[in-house]
């Protein structure tokens, strides 16, 4: 396929390989930020063939393993109400819940379909007018335009049977409270690239300049990993701390301002609790007060949960960076992508997942010794 | 969550007021959401995620990084040739 195959080029990746290797003089912490990045480069052995010293941190850029607990509680609520179709996209249904998750309640009878695009869901509610469908909106930046469109629609349509359950979360406040936390050790950003194409890269010189950190706009294909290393390591050599896109095919300084139009009209920033980090401010969107009839907490009464999570689940400290997913005693023991103890585990983008799915179940440093 | 990816526009029509289109995704065509690319033409490559295209891809970028990737290293190697 035109720009996918020019971009996972295997000479051309030990080219970059050879180039990242000649500019490394030093250890440097890297944190790609996006789950798709994560994947990627586990998929492809990219940081078991990067210089010894140079350490990619995962980051906590994955929808599904960040949305709080109490939010799949609700779903779960709202899920087991009569009448009710909910809807949301496949790999939120194995999360689990305090004591259940989607699969399960599907399994007892509730009526949860797995759509592809929030249009998906907008289409059962125009062809099941007397029962209430609800969609699960959660993502970051990226879906946040998707999601908002259905609401629009909506609204336009007069689809009084339809309502969103929205958990969407924000990066830019997710890469500051990284480089503020005490146990940080990121040294260099690859940025979401997906984002940025909605976004834009405009908010970043700001938190660049502030840490003195350099971020790098990053892609998804082995190639654009490897570039945005490179780059990332040039400047930490160099000791700069600029905001470069490696990604130019597809991002832009500005964004997608149809997009960010739309969002500025349909949400607005909230304080958002990430599952296994806690409550970042200003880190999520809900909806805005004119969307409000739309919103299924407002719709559905869903009080009084109290939640509970794995005593042995370690995710927040892998969404954090702290401890590589092979350090959880319960990784590949108790907690598989079947039967997973935490959200990291269970979407093909959390580092558990990617870890187990491409057979990483021991630490390079164990095989190094071994 | 945020994988997208890239096809070629095939046409472009209304639906219910919103601008839509077929996107053609090495071989497997789909119904994709144009509204957020007012300027994108048919023959246009653009980025598609859960259904909307989000980015049209800008070709002249495209080449310059892979030309960028071709040229990588060519000054160290002749260097090191001649010392």
């Amino acid at each position: 396929m035109k720009y996918l195959n020019e971009f996972r080029d295997g000479e051309t990746a030990q080219k970059l390989f050879r180039e990242i290797a000649r500019v490394t003089t030093k250890p440097w912490a890297l944190m790609e930020v996006c789950g798709g990045q994560t994947h990627s480069i586990i998929r492809n052995g990219i940081d078991q063939l990067l210089p010894a010293g140079i350490e990619l941190i995962h980051g906590p850029g994955c929808p599904v393993c960040v949305t709080p607990l109490e939010m799949i509680d609700k779903a779960l609520a709202i899920a087991s109400k009569p009448g009710v179709i909910f809807s949301s996209f496949g790999d939120m249904l194995r999360v689990p819940g305090s004591e259940k998750d989607l699969f399960r309640i599907k399994g007892e009878g509730a009526d949860v379909r797995i759509v592809y695009s929030p249009l998906d869901a907008l289409k059962i509610a125009r062809e099941n007018a007397g029962r209430q469908v609800v969609f699960f909106g959660i993502g970051f930046e990226t879906t946040a335009p998707a999601n908002a469109m259905a609401v629009s629609l909506a609204a336009k349509e007069r689809l009084d049977n339809f309502s969103v359950l929205i958990s969407h979360v924000l990066v830019p406040p997710a890469m500051e409270a990284i480089m503020t936390s005490p146990i940080n050790r990121v040294q260099a950003f690859l940025a979401a690239g997906h984002v940025c194409s909605v976004m834009g890269y405009w908010q970043y010189p700001l938190l660049a300049e502030r840490h003195g950190v350099p971020v790098v706009i990053t892609g998804f294909e082995p190639l654009d990993v490897l570039d945005g290393i490179r780059r990332a390591v040039i400047q930490l050599e160099a000791g700069t701390h600029e905001v470069e896109n490696a990604y130019g095919r597809v991002v832009s300084f500005e964004g997608n301002k149809p997009a960010q139009e739309m969002l500025a009209r349909v949400f607005e920033v909230t304080d958002r609790v990430w599952r296994g980090i806690g409550m970042i401010p200003k880190s999520g969107w809900r909806l805005s007060r004119e969307y409000r009839d739309y919103d299924a907490e407002y719709r559905f009464e869903v009080s009084g949960l109290v939640t509970k999570e794995s005593p042995l689940c370690r995710s927040g400290e892998v969404l954090q960076g702290a401890i590589k997913p092979t350090e959880c005693p319960a990784f590949g023991t108790v907690c598989t992508p079947r039967s997973p103890l935490g959200a990291t585990m269970v979407s093909s983008e959390g580092a558990c997942a990617a870890y187990y799915n491409y057979g990483r179940f021991v630490n390079i440093v164990d095989m190094a010794i071994a | 969550m945020c994988l997208a990816v890239p096809g070629q526009v095939k046409d472009i029509f209304e639906a219910g007021g919103t601008r839509m289109g077929r996107v053609n995704f090495g071989g497997i065509t789909k119904e994709v959401c144009l509204a957020y690319l007012p300027d994108i033409r048919v023959g246009d490559y653009t980025i598609v995620h859960v259904g909307f295209a989000i980015s049209k891809i800008d070709e002249e970028s495209a080449e310059k990084t892979l030309q960028m990737f071709h040229d990588l290293g060519l000054l160290e190697e002749e260097l090191g040739g001649v010392t």
